[in-house]
């Protein structure tokens, strides 16, 4: 049996004194792809900040490849080997696509390497002087993902990846989610976007007002369509 | 002899080398307030107290342990940056989630009570500290003669203020310290170790007011007011050349240094508001700055 890569229970979390989670509960096993499904304002996006401690204060329990997170400031969730890709990507426009690449330290072995990462994305390796904002969107987003891939970071938190761009690039993220999933990935994709996370995800959370309402795995999708449609208001 | 618009060709470069280092020192001091700035978000107000302190290691240095300034160029930044580490650590970094205010009120008390301290234990009179053997002397250049340590001020200045450019935007490091000044809670969720690179900060900030401390020794007299005297000039050339900018910081430091020294030569009775008749331009035509960036 897979171990469990997070592990997450009754995770509460708070902006200043505004209470945005209120008992997030959730596992991802190893090598798993996951979803968290829901409307704007659910709390997904904060469920990954308080994953990785950004901004956010949190209690509950969050379990990173059996370690415990709750108490660990942002950095050191960063070297159990969690890595994330925000929502606004976060591309550094002081520096350039190859200095935003190289960025985030090696937190553990086994990360792709600088080669692997080209062929993947060949774009990168062909804008690499260029400043890392002067990407068109659908670029900066493979870049956001791609230098996450060279720390040995073994769970991918990606948070609406697809937002904003093209249906041609959407479908281009798609296959490079396909692609790690079989390099042994694990990955917990936010996504508004139903349709794209659907394909991926072998199970889908339903989050709403803070807490998880509904786990959904790929095979009965298709019996709880209606239900999904009512969760998400799509 | 010969003459520009009236002036004797000797005065004019004397006037010219003497703005260069002062230019020197605005620039190695006002790059320490821009790397601190940059990342820490701190008007660091005690950085005249660092850049005394320096001079005043330099001192008792020699005095009590018999270290000349060649050690002191090396061992007093260092001192300078552990008494800063401290402070950044036990201080300042608590204040860091607070508006600015609180920092620069801070480092203001911490600056007042430094050099109280140090004019309680040494007066105010001034302390001599020789120049180097190796130092002294002028070199006769055929239009002027130039000391060779101001020769050397200069030199140092230069060096330290390229290759601190080069560590910023050349090297992985100064990457990082790029991207932390821009975005440090993502920075920090890649397994960065932001707190600790603040502190480093800061205290490479302070090393380089300790720096320009002992080079200050033997030029000016080891003084617990000589801080207090040439911050506020700094904190112009900080402003001018924009909050933050590492470029700006070394560009604005010698050209108002320069500036500041024709003054002194065309017309005399403006060359203690210049820098500050400049500021005020500046600050009316680009408020971020000549080389700073709107934040």
């Amino acid at each position: 049996m897979a171990k469990a890569a997070l592990d997450v229970k009754d995770l509460h979390a708070w902006y200043g004194d505004s209470h945005v989670l209120h008992g997030m509960t959730f596992h991802v096993q190893e090598g798993e792809v996951v979803t968290l499904l829901g409307r704007n304002g659910a709390g997904k996006t904060t469920t990954m900040r308080a994953l990785m401690g950004s901004g956010v204060r949190r209690q509950g329990e969050i379990m990173v490849g059996g370690a415990s997170a709750i108490d660990l400031p942002s950095h050191k969730i960063a070297r159990l080997g969690l890595a994330w890709c925000p929502e606004e990507r976060g591309i550094y426009s002081a520096l350039s696509v190859q200095e935003n690449l190289m960025l985030p330290p090696e937190v553990r072995p086994g990360g792709l390497s600088v080669e692997e990462i080209h062929q993947m994305f060949p774009r990168l390796k062909e804008r690499a002087k260029s400043q890392g904002t002067k990407l068109s969107g659908g670029e900066q987003q493979m870049l956001a993902i791609a230098r996450i891939l060279r720390t040995g970071a073994h769970t991918l938190l990606l948070d609406e990846p697809t937002e904003g761009l093209a249906p041609i690039i959407v479908k281009q993220i798609g296959r490079i989610i396909a692609q790690l999933r079989e390099r042994g990935f694990t990955i917990v994709l936010v996504e508004q976007n139903f349709h794209f996370a659907s394909t991926l995800a072998d199970r889908n959370y339903v989050v709403d007002r803070g807490r998880v309402i509904d786990m959904i795995p790929k095979h009965a999708l298709a019996d709880n369509k209606e239900k999904l449609v009512g969760y998400l208001g799509v | 002899m010969p003459t520009v618009f009236g002036i004797p060709m000797a005065a004019l470069f004397g006037q010219v080398v003497l703005g260069c280092v002062n230019g020197a020192f605005y620039a190695l001091l006002s790059l320490g307030l821009a790397l601190i700035f940059g990342l820490l978000n701190v008007i660091n107000f005690a950085h005249g107290a660092l850049y005394m302190m320096g001079a005043f290691a330099a001192w008792l240095l020699l005095g009590y342990a018999g270290i000349g300034y060649w050690g002191s160029l090396i061992l007093a930044p260092l001192i300078v940056a552990l008494i800063a580490g401290l402070i950044e650590r036990l201080l300042l970094s608590h204040l860091y989630k607070l508006d600015h205010l609180y920092g620069l009120l801070l480092t203001f008390g911490l600056a007042l009570l430094l050099e109280g301290l140090f004019r309680q234990q040494f007066g105010v009179s001034g302390l001599p500290y020789a120049v180097p053997p190796e130092l002294q002397g002028v070199w006769n250049l055929g239009f002027m003669i130039l000391p060779i340590y101001r020769g050397w001020v200069v030199a140092v200045s230069v060096v330290v203020c390229v290759s601190i450019w080069a560590l910023i935007e050349k090297t992985k490091l100064g990457a990082i310290l790029r991207a932390a000044t821009e975005n440090p809670t993502l920075l920090a969720a890649f397994g960065v170790n932001v707190p600790l690179l603040m502190t480093a900060t800061f205290c490479l900030g302070a090393a380089l007011a300790g720096l320009s401390g002992v080079l200050a020794a033997p030029i000016y007299s080891v003084n617990p007011l000589m801080g207090s005297n040439l911050i506020i000039v700094v904190f112009a050339v900080v402003v001018i050349g924009g909050m933050g900018s590492i470029m700006g910081a070394v560009v604005t430091g010698f050209a108002l240094g320069l500036i500041e020294g024709l003054c002194k030569v065309f017309v005399p009775q403006v060359t203690a508001t210049a820098v500050f008749v400049i500021m005020a331009i500046v600050l009316l035509v680009r408020p971020a700055g000549l080389f700073g960036k709107r934040r």
